[in-house]
């Protein structure tokens, strides 16, 4: 339903946006996921009208946008400051872009009255906005951008001013919310344990380019390049030289850790010589005093560098010989078992030949 | 402890006495039953009784109040569309270009306003009056508006224009209102500085535009009256009046 065609934009010397492409279907929780001064909010406010691409199309429901002024453009968006209007009660501030739409007052009363019910505030009808906690004014300013029924509802980081506890609460209402309600949504976020719990598919931005485009779980496990597997995730990333690409195999030799041979998500047409890396989660790593031999694992020995406490789990820093350092982790769920190996200790990790993820 | 709070509340006591002394002996003697500003003879409203019944002195505070309202009205007008432009654009000689008459020297403002009258043959009276007073009003309604306006959240105008108002509608509906109180604050400020204004006035009015600042010195010329002292008493009392308000407004605006 909404296309983004070559998109891009400059500040002067700075290029926010640069031929960004990308499809959102209907009734998707589509998340645009990237650090700061990646475009993805310039992207946003392009879509909302605030910002105009230097080129480029954007499309919703086939027609181009561009031209439109904001009011006249079937998006609505919730703020990352919610800029709710201090001025006016919550009733008021819901019922304004009914009353741009020039609604009847009856039709206008009831409307109101439904989406307070919806975001579970009927009683707060007649306060002001200063008078809300943070979470209740986050609700009035999702069902204020949701109440005359747009085709796309765009996010602008809406959760970032809320406390760890309530963001999750809210997380959960708003998966809810967008799976009762069928409106395709569109969220910013740097966030990315966020992007991963909320989104149907996320595209992950990078200096005005878009890195990668896919489901939470593909982008997780299969990560398309070193910044999509760096930023999403804690990630091991070991360098390395492909020596002879096979078909279902790849022998690789990465920098000191020698010669392998790896299973797994191999990208296309890989060339003897060609540099890469092998991207491997801290959670694929199995670690012990002493393994047992597996001719399916990779094994190595190391030296336990250094431990974070987690409280759940415990990280551990090993470090493999020549400077190549390897994170792994493992669960404190055994009871006073708050940390296995010190910092000296000498372990031994291994870990699937197919479990990590080559990239270039 | 105890003693340097002493000192500094002997030395603040003197200071507001020094700044009130001379304000409470107009207001005492406009009530001393006698011609002579020299001793206490009794209490008396016969001051204010004769000012009330003098035609001039009315007129003159006729001429005062309209040409307050009007210099307050239009500067408020004009005051709250700078503090805007000067907000928008954020541009430093700009600000200096709408803030220069508030500093400049009075006397300065008067004589070249008098000159510009002269050369584009706009007649002394009331009309230049107000003009005059607007041109040094602008600059503190503008500044009250400006102080509002970097205090507002930039999104909620973009909130108003997704949501499907127009540039006026949001301007009118979100803008303005937020804006009020700085506005009302920047005008009762006009108010009161076009109703106090003696240069300025002094090169700008005509024949039988004289307002109250202008009629007490021309009595003064004369002498000191007890009549002189019982309508600056009532000047006073205006001017507290406002500046209470004022405050209650917009106490930040009050004190830059």
């Amino acid at each position: 339903m909404l296309e983004i065609i070559d998109v891009s934009r400059r500040y002067g010397e700075y290029l926010a946006l640069r031929d960004v492409n990308l499809r959102v279907h209907a009734g998707e929780f589509f998340t645009l996921l990237g650090p700061s001064g990646c475009g993805k909010t310039t992207l946003l406010r392009s879509i909302a009208g605030f910002d105009h691409p230097d080129s480029g199309d954007i499309l919703l429901d086939g027609k181009s946008l561009l031209h439109l002024p904001p009011e006249k453009r079937p998006v609505h968006t919730v703020f990352q400051s919610y800029a709710l209007f201090p001025h006016m009660t919550v009733a008021d501030n819901i019922a304004f872009p009914l009353r741009m739409a020039k609604l009847d007052k009856t039709e206008i009363a009831r409307r109101v009255e439904e989406v307070l019910e919806d975001v579970r505030l009927p009683d707060k009808a007649r306060h002001y906005p200063q008078a809300l906690s943070g979470g209740q004014r986050q609700r009035i300013a999702i069902a204020r951008a949701l109440v005359n029924r747009p085709r796309l509802l765009l996010l602008d980081e809406p959760l970032s001013a809320l406390d760890a506890k309530l963001r999750e609460q809210m997380q959960i209402e708003l998966i809810n919310l967008q799976k009762d309600i069928g409106i395709t949504f569109v969220y910013v976020t740097h966030d990315q344990g966020e992007a991963l719990a909320l989104s149907h598919r996320i595209a992950v931005m990078n200096q005005g380019e878009i890195s990668q485009i896919d489901e939470p779980a593909q982008l997780y496990n299969c990560p398309g390049n070193r910044f999509v597997a760096d930023f999403i995730g804690q990630c091991n990333i070991l360098d390395g030289t492909v020596i002879e690409s096979h078909s279902d195999r790849v022998d690789v030799e990465l920098d000191g850790l020698g010669r392998i041979s790896l299973s797994a998500h191999i990208p296309a047409n890989l060339h003897s010589g060609e540099r890469c890396a092998l991207t491997l989660r801290p959670e694929k790593i199995r670690l012990a005093k002493q393994l047992e031999a597996n001719d399916a694992e990779l094994h190595f020995r190391g030296q336990v560098h250094d431990t974070l406490y987690m409280g759940d789990v415990t990280i551990y820093i090993v470090e493999l010989g020549e400077g190549v350092k390897v994170e792994a982790l493992l669960a404190n769920s055994a009871p006073g078992r708050a940390r296995l190996f010190d910092p000296g200790d000498t372990v031994e990790i291994a870990w699937h030949a197919d479990a990590g993820h080559l990239v270039r | 402890m105890a003693r340097p709070r002493k000192t500094l509340l002997l030395a603040s006591a003197l200071v507001y006495l020094f700044l009130y002394i001379p304000l409470a002996v107009v207001v005492v003697f406009s009530f001393n039953d006698s011609r002579l500003n020299a001793e206490w003879v009794g209490f008396t409203w016969k001051w204010y009784d004769q000012l009330f019944s003098n035609p001039q002195m009315l007129q003159a505070a006729r001429n005062s109040l309209i040409i307050a309202l009007a210099a307050a009205l239009l500067s408020g007008v004009l005051g709250c569309l700078a503090g805007i432009a000067l907000h928008r654009f954020r541009q430093k000689w700009l600000s200096a270009l709408v803030l220069g008459p508030v500093a400049m020297p009075d006397i300065l403002i008067g004589v070249s306003l008098l000159l510009t009258f002269m050369l584009f043959n706009i007649g002394l009276g009331s009309i230049s009056i107000i003009l005059a007073h607007v041109s040094f009003c602008i600059g503190f309604v503008a500044l009250a508006v400006q102080a509002r306006m970097s205090g507002m959240d930039d999104s909620l105008l973009e909130a108003a224009r997704d949501l499907g108002a127009s540039p006026w509608q949001s301007f009118r509906l979100i803008t303005l209102p937020l804006l009020l109180p700085g506005v009302i604050a920047g005008m009762m400020m006009a108010f009161t500085l076009s109703i106090d204004d003696f240069v300025v006035t002094f090169f700008t009015a005509g024949v039988g535009s004289a307002t109250l600042p202008l009629e007490i010195y021309s009595m003064v010329k004369i002498a000191v009256t007890p009549e002189v002292n019982a309508v600056s008493t009532l000047l006073m009392l205006l001017t507290l009046v406002l500046i209470t308000v004022l405050s209650r407004f917009s106490p930040q605006s009050l004190r830059s």
